[in-house]
């Protein structure tokens, strides 16, 4: 039950946001709209609340992490990116890569948290994540330049991909 | 004045990110490091460009007051944070799929995934 509220509000807010502007409603939503607004969270909320809520990942609904979500995407994960993308403007105009897969133990318990650090990484400088291991959440990673020491080892640890920040930290804090 | 210098420097860094995101594409040796160049650099690019519409919008809805540049400004702001998740994401299941395919990374100095099903 709580799993269809959840989806219901969610795809609920998301329509009301892309639909806002459309009348006077409330300052903003044409009558028509939050009708349909109604109709679309039911419907959603019907058929996905078994792929969009887990019992498990009950920590997401919690607001403090959202704030926390939105301080990372602005702050760290945005300077990381930056920095990935003045490594790959190098990459591109000379070239010089030593790419290779490596495994990485990222160290997270939930869906949801394996989620955001395999998208920091794919963001973030000069790592691609390749595939999963369901079992364990460790990633493989695609790196566009190893160096010589790290390349002989078994496996890396999550923090070691990131150089700015400890982006795993905050990860586990949002997520988890 | 300032506000449009602003939007033309917006524009102007992500459309060069987002070239070099094409000129990536045309100079890596395969798929993996293709990826590396096409996700981030336009991924990053986008942002910029979006910001400039973001920008736009704002000294529009300052002069008019017209609602349909707030929501534009909105729709602008849904679109770059569904496109960072699903740029990143789309990656890895293009990557995944070409690993199970059975495209090894070329010039690999080692390769975990090597025998891994």
């Amino acid at each position: 039950m709580l799993a269809f509220i959840v989806t219901a509000l969610f795809s609920g807010a998301v329509y009301l946001l892309l639909t806002a502007g459309s009348g006077s409603v409330l300052h903003f939503w044409a009558p028509t709209e939050l009708v349909v607004a109604c109709f679309v969270a039911l419907a959603v909320g019907l058929v996905a609340r078994k792929y969009f809520a887990h019992a498990r990942q009950r920590a997401v609904l919690n607001p403090v992490r959202w704030v926390l979500g939105v301080a990372y995407a602005v702050g760290p994960f945005f300077l990381e990116m930056a920095k990935a993308n003045v490594d790959v403007a190098y990459r591109v105009i000379t070239g010089r890569i030593r790419p290779g897969i490596m495994r990485v133990k990222s160290g997270m318990k939930t869906d949801v948290g394996t989620l955001m650090l395999a998208n920091s990484i794919t963001l973030t400088p000069g790592t691609l994540t390749v595939d999963i291991d369901e079992e364990t959440n460790d990633l493989y990673v695609h790196f566009i330049n190893l160096a010589d020491e790290t390349k002989a080892r078994e496996f890396l640890e999550a923090e070691e991909v990131f150089g700015l920040f400890n982006c795993p930290a905050w990860v586990r804090r949002i997520a988890e | 004045m300032i506000l449009n210098v602003l939007i033309w420097v917006a524009l102007g860094i992500g459309l060069f990110f987002n070239t070099l995101g094409v000129i990536g594409i045309l100079r890596f040796p395969d798929v993996y490091t293709r990826l590396h160049a096409d996700t981030k650099a336009t991924t990053f690019g986008s942002i910029f460009t979006s910001i400039a519409v973001v920008l736009y919008a704002a000294g529009q809805y300052w002069h008019t007051l017209d609602g349909q540049y707030a929501t534009l400004a909105l729709h602008t702001v849904i679109a770059v944070v569904v496109l960072a998740i699903t740029n990143a994401t789309g990656a890895h299941a293009i990557a995944r799929a070409a690993y199970r395919r059975g495209h090894r990374p070329v010039q690999a100095v080692v390769d975990h995934l090597e025998g891994k099903p």
